[in-house]
């Protein structure tokens, strides 16, 4: 019998209820069922979760390594967009 | 039988099936098909070594002759082990494993179930807190019968085998012997005929789910309740007892 691979999934997981999901690692699965069993089994087991999602790594859409100049860098020398990058005159109080 | 002779001999019948299920689980460690199984299964046996901690401790407590868990899990001989014969039976290969877990599990769940309302508070903390891991191994179990069963025309053949042979170990979950009658009468414990009945339909409809036929008519083994086990048990307690036997007192 060929050794076929399980698929990879991308594991999430939820610490505290208002907190947002966090990638965690991944598991290998058959199914969407085992894969979240799997999770659970490989990431939880020291009460690490309230939540999981699991999600097939070949359904993720990535950006590209090479294309990280065009990607992000047209953002690095536009420092006004971070609200640092404004004096606030002491006569505004609120804000 | 007194009250506290009851609940020590129920808690033990539990702790055995916990510990013994355990131990053959525990057989399996390294040698899972893939590793997020490998790390399930151990975590599984884990629970069920945990469940065996907790009931033989309290089997102490109710017995009152300074036994610990351990004096009960690694110095008793084989005719006072109470387990069903079913979860002593060898691990044989992975469709084995996963009928038993399955066949075994779906009847525990029913009875921890019974038990978290029964009138004994020892026994009923400790099922409250064995169900919540029992009812997620189920859940595993079942969904890898039903992908074994409906998965290639030789998983469904070898797993269809599996569950021919172990049918016979099912038959003496339901047979109410004299403890669990007494525990039935004095503690409300759990109804073994109306636990038959869920059982039957729910196993019936993850066999039906896995495209498997269900054993009929079969002739049932019994005797694990009585201390008559079958000749794999000796093996498991002899590795299990090693340590203890050779080394009487060994601490860690």
């Amino acid at each position: 019998m060929s050794k076929q691979e399980w698929p990879l999934y991308e594991v999430f997981i939820r610490s505290r209820s208002g907190l947002s999901h966090r990638h965690a690692g991944s598991v290998h699965a058959a199914d969407d069922e085992m894969a979240l069993s799997n999770a659970r089994d490989t990431y939880t087991r020291r009460n690490e979760g309230v939540s999981i999602w699991v999600v097939r790594s070949d359904k993720i859409v990535a950006s590209d390594p090479a294309e990280t100049a065009a990607f992000f860098e047209p953002a690095e020398d536009k420092i006004y967009r971070h609200p640092t990058f404004y004096e606030i005159p002491d006569e505004v109080e609120n804000l | 039988m007194s009250g506290k002779a009851v609940l020590a001999a129920y808690a033990t019948r539990l702790g055995d099936n916990a510990l013994v299920l355990g131990q053959r689980m525990i057989e399996l460690v390294a040698a899972s098909p893939e590793l997020e199984e490998e790390l399930a299964n151990a975590n599984f046996s884990l629970d069920y070594l945990g469940q065996a901690r907790m009931f033989y401790t309290y089997a102490g407590e109710c017995e009152g002759a300074g036994r610990t868990e351990d004096d009960f899990a690694f110095l008793r001989p084989e005719h006072e082990f109470r387990n069903l014969l079913l979860v002593e039976q060898p691990n044989g290969h992975f469709g084995d494993s996963t009928v038993r877990a399955v066949l075994f599990e779906s009847w525990y769940v029913l009875l921890l179930d019974a038990l978290t309302r029964c009138a004994a508070p020892g026994i009923a903390a400790i099922a409250a807190r064995a169900i919540k891991e029992v009812r997620y191994h189920v859940r595993h179990s079942s969904q890898w019968l039903v992908r074994l069963g409906d998965g290639t025309e030789e998983s469904h053949a070898r797993v269809q085998a599996s569950l021919d042979n172990l049918w016979r170990y099912t038959g003496e979950m339901f047979v109410a012997d004299e403890l669990d009658t007494e525990m039935l009468d004095a503690f409300d414990g759990p109804d073994l005929s109306a636990i038959e009945v869920q059982w039957r339909q729910n196993v019936a409809a993850i066999v039906a789910k896995a495209t498997l036929a269900l054993p009929a008519g079969q002739w049932m083994a019994s005797g694990g309740k009585q201390g008559r086990h079958t000749e794999h048990f000796g093996f498991l307690l002899a590795e299990m007892q090693y340590l203890q036997r050779a080394y009487p007192g060994a601490e860690w």
